[in-house]
Parts: structure tokens; C-alpha cells; sequence
């Protein structure tokens, strides 16, 4: 892969000229300037989404959950928290589309890094809302503070999802800063409290060396520093499943597991991303073919990666079939959920594993059409891990009402899952719409093919 | 100069002793004025007079009253002293009879299908006869589930008992998926229980009433050893209900366990009948003990009912 980089970057990055700066500039400021009919419909229609999932909520809260969700005393956990992994995993976007491509220099990073960093940001802020929205009591929130205890794994992610949101939060704002003083020079039929934002918001960035000096040093500090916190997060979130002594999650491997599915779905949302970015704002320039070419490539590394951990949680412990596991497993291989479990298998693992190998199938349009099986398939696969698992407990559920033995999720719990996606795409779009989704002066650097001059975008 | 100095702090430290002092008397004064005259607490409770009428009075007026025995925060979370409680269940003697299900229920004022004790039909192997087995929370030495809890909402009573706090508990239910028992239970709200709570909430007129009350809505609840009633040398409700006697509630530094009719030297029992814990091997250290469904009092016959059909 290292020989291809260096072919490639020999190859397409020229010598960077004042005149090609602007015109890039105009390209990657254009969707600020305006919104289209198409644009104002679709913030329209993720809108109404979350404010139905607002409503769901606000139902949810005031007629009781027995009455407006599927949950009950043996799967007391159900979509809420099964979203809440899926979403955390997406937001180690940045993790592994940005800072991961960045400290080891595939170069091709450049256009990609704000998407992911948006992507993560969003993600871990729904993540966030989709724990306080599972929790009984929400109005004892505060109780995590005055009463809160260091041995419970519930602290330990409330700390590392608030510390990465804190990290997300900076990592995006920090090389957005020269992007807004881009903004504030070379738009100007802007609404006047637009232009004052990113007057505030540049914090009066002069782009001087000594500036783009700390600037750069920050970003780097920061990449180093959201790695760990990254994969500290995703960790955190499978030891709340790994430190019970249910035997489907009680896994030395699950924090790896985790971690490395993470890694396939942050690939396969941002392949998406990239195709919607590309394609809605005439990025094509910047968002090239080979950057399909690239995260395909990254999909079935991490496919197989993740196909590895997956043969771990599964077989391994499937080739013993202990009682405490045959409950479990025989439901997901020939059981109930069989053909569930199968399905989310072949397109969650053998789809990104193997599809993407061939040359042609790393075109823009049929990669995005995988990475949406990938994605979807991702997000069952979490159900499968949370909600089987409570619904085959050690002692045999009995004499229960039909609905306590088997999970359905309901109308409003699905609302509410709904909502927080949409949030995502919601808070992504409109990002894009204030702010440049591509960051001008990262893919200005990548063109001066090394070079230590730091221009002065004026 | 520095004579004046040291006379006028002198001054001022009598002077505040003095305040101090007045201030003390004050507060002994008030004190013992108010324990003179009973606080009347406006909770009726029914009690039955000796001419065999049923009547209601103020609860102040009655001693030793489940209600009145209102534990601190305090005392709540430390457990009684010199007590170490422990359970013993004769599988042999289980016939499903639901009895301690109901008595349960009854005693904390909650509905089926919600149940702090089950009984489960198991079977170890084919060859082997299936058995009844009564099952609620164990209240392990080990107990996973106070262990993940992020805010102390349950917690271990140096009585042995694993207690919760209703008023502490964010209902974030981790607790419960630590329970390898599934011995938990969630407050969702069901409309029939909340109107139940409010009609009956304050009901203590059942003869094993427990002043535990059901959890509140959003908290968890479980088996709590009918914590006032263990404490007051009562037998909890399933214990009382239980037609066979096959629960036995005791103290292990007493070293006794009880069904009301039979008491047994604890050790003897365990050891010289094979006792055993669930799940020994996943290290919670249950306090409740199984004695093996051997030379059964009754045959095996199967349920042909399901209880909880209704949601």
C-alpha cells in the first residue's frame, strides 16, 4: 500500500499556485453561498424527523415507557442502547478517516478529515442523547455527579463519551479556524450576522507564520491525542457488556471487537458522506475516483479485520459449545434468529470483506451501494449483540407475558432511533451549509507537495 | 497593651461561652417539650380491637407498627447489627404452589406479572426428574449488581441484605443486565401498577405487610428479604406464605434458619443434606442455599397453567 501512496502522490499533487488557490477556494465555498430548493427540502424533511423523535420522547416520558416502549424486565435494553453502540462507533470517524490517515501519511486524508471530524462530532453528541434517553430516571441525571462512583463502567463511559465529545469539539474547531477567515474574506453577500460569526469565531487569525505555527503543532497534539481517546471510548462502550457475567458478552476480546467493527463502519459512512458531498456539491475535483479506490481498499482491511474478532466471538466459543453459551449461540446459527443472524453476517462481513477487492467494484457509485449494506448490516449487528443476549439469561425465562420473551421494539422507540440518524445528517448538512465541509487550507498544504512556505489566504 | 489585649479575648470568650450555653439549654428545653406530647402523623392504620372490630386510627397511637418504624437514610443503607441473613430453600419440598409469589406481591403491594420470587421448572438432563425452583435475589457476598451501580442507588447492608434506594436510582438498569440471575425487576410504568400504588401504595392492613414499598416509577426493585420484617424478627412473606415450609429464613451468625414450624441448626442443614448455591462457579457467593430435590415429599407434576399471560 506504502508503494502505491508514493506512486500516487509523485503523480497527482503539482506545484500549487496562487490562481489554482482561488479557484479551489470558489469551489469549496460555493455551497455556503447558497442553498438550493433541493437543499431546503431535505433540511426540511430531517427536521420533521427529529422533532417526531422530540415528540416520541416527550410521549415516551409522560405516558411511561410500559406503555410506549417494548422493553420489559428480561430485555430492559433495547434499541436505545443497541443505536447508542452503533452511533459511538461512527464517531471514531475521526479516529479512523482522519487522524489515523494523518499521522501515518496517505496523503489522500486531506479532502476527507473535516467530513469524518463532522461526522464524529454529530455522532457522539446523538450517542450522548441516546444514553439519557434510555435512562429511567432522566431528571437524576445530575445524581451521576454528587453520587457518582469510579468503579461502575456507567462513570467510566459518561467520562469518556463527554471527554471525547470535549476532544471532537476541538479537533474540528481548531483546523477550522483558517477556514473561517477564508470564509470571512471572500464571502460577502452573506446575511451580516453570518459574517460576524465567523469574524468571532476566526478569533482574529491573521495567518502569520508564528500562527500557522501553533496552529499546526495544536492539530498534530490533537491527532495524537483523539486516538486513544477513540479507542478508549469504543472500549469503554463494550465493557459495559464485558464486565457481566453473561456468558455471550463475557469476553476478554469484546473491547477489540468493538473497536474493530468501529473501524468498518466509520469506512463505510464515510464512503456515503463522500458520494452525497460529491455529488450535491460539485466536489468531484477533491473527492476524486481515487479516493473510492482508497477507502475501498481500507474496507476490506477492516473487513477482514473485523471478520477475525467476529470468528473469535463466535466460533471459538461455538467449537466448545458449553451450556452456558449453546442457549445463545444456537439462536443466532439455527434458532429464532438464524436467518437475522446470517444475513447481518454476509452483508455486514462477508460483503465489505470481499467485494471491494475488485478494481471495478471501487467505483464511486457501486462502493456507496456496499457501504449501505455495510452500514445497515452494522446496525443490526448491534441489536443482534445487545438484544438476543438479554433475551437468553443463565435461568430460563418462564411464565411470562409473550411480550417479555420476545423484544419488539416500538413504534416510538423506533421513532426516536430515527430521530437521532437524522440528527446526525441534520447537524452534518447544516454544518456544511455555514461552514466549508472540505478544508481549504489542509488540501492547499497537500498541493505544495512538501513544501515549508505557509501561504497567506487573503 | 498586650495585658488589655488578652482580658478583652478573655471577655469575649466567656461572653460566648455563656451564648453557647443558653443555646443549648434552649434546645433541650424545646426538645423535651415536643417528645411530651405525641406528633400525631396523620397516617391511619387499621388495627382490630379487642371486641374483634376493625378500626382505623393514627398510626402515632399504635407501638411497634410496620409503618412507624420509619429506618433513616442511614440506618437503611447499614443493615441491622448482630444480624447476618441467609436462606435455605428444600427443593424437595417445592410444589409450586405460587403461594410465596402472591404473598409477595401482596406483601409489597405490586402485580403480577412483576415478581420478586419465581419458580422455575428445571430439569439438569434428560434422565434426570425436572423439579421446582424458587428463585429471587440472592443477596451475594460478590454482588455484581452493586458493583456496577454509578451512583451507590443499591448497595450491601452489613446484614448480608443487598438493599436499593428508590430515591437514588437513575434507572439506567445496568444492575440488571449484571444479574446473572435475572432477579431484577424495572419499574415501567404500567398504568394498572400506578394506580394500584396510589390506591394501595400505603395499604399495611396484609398481615405480612413489608415497609419496603414497590419501587418508584423508572427505579429498579427486587427481592428485599422483607428488610423491616427480617429486622424485627418477622419472617418474610414468602417464607409465612409457603404452604410446605420449603422456604427457611434464618441468621447465619445465629446459626439457625426457621420456616416457621421447623427450625434447623444452619451448618447441620447444609452440610449434612448437600447443599449447594446456584451458579457457585461464577463467584457471586450467594446467601441463599438449595438443598437438592431428593426423597420428595410429593411427586413432579407439571403446570398446566401459565400465570402471567396478561401483560
Amino acid at each position: 500500500m506504502s508503494k502505491e501512496k508514493n506512486i500516487a502522490e509523485s503523480t497527482k499533487y503539482e506545484t500549487f499556485t496562487q490562481e489554482e488557490y482561488m479557484v479551489m477556494k470558489d469551489d469549496l465555498l460555493r455551497p455556503i453561498e447558497k442553498t438550493g430548493k433541493w437543499g431546503k427540502i431535505w433540511i426540511a424533511f430531517l427536521t420533521v424527523i427529529f422533532l417526531a423523535g422530540v415528540i416520541a420522547y416527550y410521549l415516551q416520558e409522560s405516558l411511561g415507557k410500559s406503555v410506549t416502549t417494548g422493553l420489559s424486565d428480561y430485555t430492559m435494553w433495547g434499541v436505545y442502547i443497541s443505536n447508542f453502540l452503533f452511533l459511538v462507533a461512527l464517531s471514531l470517524s475521526s479516529v479512523f478517516m482522519s487522524a489515523v490517515l494523518k499521522l501515518t501519511h496517505f496523503e489522500w486524508y486531506r479532502p476527507l478529515s473535516r467530513i469524518a471530524d463532522v461526522i464524529s462530532l454529530s455522532s457522539i453528541t446523538m450517542a450522548g442523547i441516546c444514553i439519557m434517553i434510555s435512562m429511567g430516571r432522566p431528571d437524576r441525571l445530575y445524581f451521576l455527579i454528587i453520587h457518582g462512583r469510579i468503579q461502575s463502567p456507567i462513570v467510566w463511559d459518561i467520562i469518556v463519551v463527554a471527554t471525547y465529545f470535549a476532544a471532537c469539539v476541538l479537533v474540528l474547531f481548531i483546523a477550522l479556524i483558517p477556514s473561517l477567515s477564508t470564509c470571512k474574506n471572500h464571502l460577502t453577500n452573506l446575511p451580516k450576522w453570518q459574517l460576524k460569526m465567523y469574524e468571532i469565531l476566526s478569533f482574529g487569525w491573521k495567518g502569520t507564520a508564528e500562527q500557522w505555527k501553533i496552529l499546526k503543532k495544536t492539530v498534530n497534539i490533537l491527532t495524537v491525542l483523539v486516538i486513544p481517546l477513540g479507542i478508549a471510548l469504543r472500549t469503554v462502550s463494550a465493557w459495559l457488556f464485558s464486565t457481566t457475567l453473561r456468558p455471550e458478552w463475557d469476553s476478554t476480546n469484546f473491547g477489540a471487537y468493538f473497536v474493530s467493527g468501529s473501524a468498518l463502519l466509520t469506512v463505510a459512512v464515510m464512503i456515503i458522506a463522500v458520494y452525497a458531498f460529491r455529488k450535491i456539491y460539485d466536489l468531484k475535483k477533491y473527492l476524486t475516483n481515487m479516493h473510492f479506490d482508497k477507502m475501498g481498499q481500507a474496507m476490506v482491511l477492516f473487513g477482514f479485520v473485523y471478520a477475525y474478532f467476529n470468528i473469535n466471538e463466535y466460533l471459538v466459543p461455538a467449537y466448545k459449545m458449553s451450556s452456558l453459551h449453546a442457549n445463545h449461540l444456537l439462536n443466532l446459527f439455527v434458532g429464532e434468529d438464524a436467518l437475522f443472524y446470517w444475513l447481518v453476517v454476509l452483508f455486514g462481513i462477508a460483503v465489505p470483506c470481499i467485494l471491494p477487492m475488485f478494481k471495478k467494484l471501487r467505483k464511486p457509485f457501486t462502493l456507496t451501494l456496499i457501504a449501505v449494506a455495510v452500514l445497515i448490516a452494522g446496525w443490526f449487528k448491534f441489536y443482534l449483540i445487545v438484544i438476543p443476549g438479554l433475551s437468553h439469561p443463565l435461568l430460563p425465562i418462564q411464565d411470562v407475558p409473550p411480550s417479555w420473551a420476545h423484544y419488539t421494539p416500538s413504534t416510538i422507540e423506533m421513532t426516536i432511533v430515527a430521530a437521532t440518524i437524522a440528527g446526525i445528517m441534520l447537524l452534518v448538512t447544516v454544518f456544511s451549509k455555514y461552514f466549508p465541509i472540505i478544508s481549504v487550507w489542509e488540501v492547499a498544504e497537500g498541493k505544495l507537495e512538501g513544501k515549508e512556505e505557509i501561504i497567506n489566504y487573503k | 497593651m498586650e495585658k488589655e489585649n488578652n482580658n478583652s479575648s478573655r471577655r469575649n470568650f466567656l461572653r460566648l461561652g455563656a451564648l453557647g450555653g443558653i443555646a443549648l439549654a434552649g434546645t433541650a428545653i424545646a426538645k423535651a417539650v415536643t417528645d411530651e406530647s405525641p406528633k400525631t402523623t396523620g397516617k391511619k392504620v387499621k388495627v382490630l380491637t379487642a371486641d374483634g372490630k376493625l378500626i382505623e386510627v393514627d398510626s402515632s397511637l399504635v407501638d411497634h407498627h410496620a409503618s412507624n418504624d420509619k429506618f433513616s437514610k442511614e440506618e437503611v443503607r447499614q443493615g441491622i447489627e448482630g444480624k447476618k441473613f441467609i436462606r435455605v430453600i428444600d427443593l424437595a419440598k417445592c410444589a409450586n404452589e405460587r403461594k410465596c409469589v402472591e404473598g409477595c406481591q401482596k406483601a409489597h403491594n405490586y402485580l403480577a406479572p412483576v415478581e420478586y420470587i419465581k419458580v422455575k421448572k428445571m430439569q439438569n438432563s434428560a434422565l434426570e426428574s425436572p423439579y421446582w425452583f424458587p428463585t429471587m435475589c440472592y443477596h451475594c457476598d460478590n454482588p455484581p449488581c452493586t458493583k456496577v451501580c454509578p451512583v451507590d442507588a443499591t448497595f450491601k447492608r452489613s446484614d448480608g441484605i443487598v438493599a436499593m434506594d428508590y430515591d437514588r436510582c437513575i434507572g439506567c438498569k445496568f444492575c440488571m443486565a449484571a444479574c446473572p440471575y435475572s432477579a431484577r425487576t424495572f419499574n415501567f410504568g404500567r398504568p394498572e401498577q400506578i394506580k394500584f400504588t396510589e390506591e394501595h401504595g400505603k395499604d399495611t392492613s396484609d398481615p405480612n405487610h413489608c415497609a419496603t414499598p414497590y419501587a418508584q416509577e423508572g427505579t429498579v426493585a427486587k427481592c428485599d428479604f422483607c428488610t423491616d420484617r427480617s429486622a424485627k424478627g418477622l419472617l418474610p412473606a414468602c417464607v409465612v406464605e409457603c404452604p410446605n415450609g420449603a422456604i427457611l429464613h434464618g441468621d447465619e451468625l445465629e446459626d439457625v434458619v426457621t420456616n416457621g414450624e421447623d427450625t434447623f441448626r444452619l451448618k447441620k442443614l447444609l452440610q449434612d443434606r448437600g447443599a449447594y448455591r446456584q451458579f457457585e462457579e461464577l463467584g457471586t457467593k450467594p446467601r441463599v442455599y438449595y438443598l437438592p430435590p431428593v426423597a420428595r415429599n410429593f411427586p413432579f407434576e407439571d403446570a398446566t397453567e401459565a400465570h402471567n399471560t396478561k401483560e
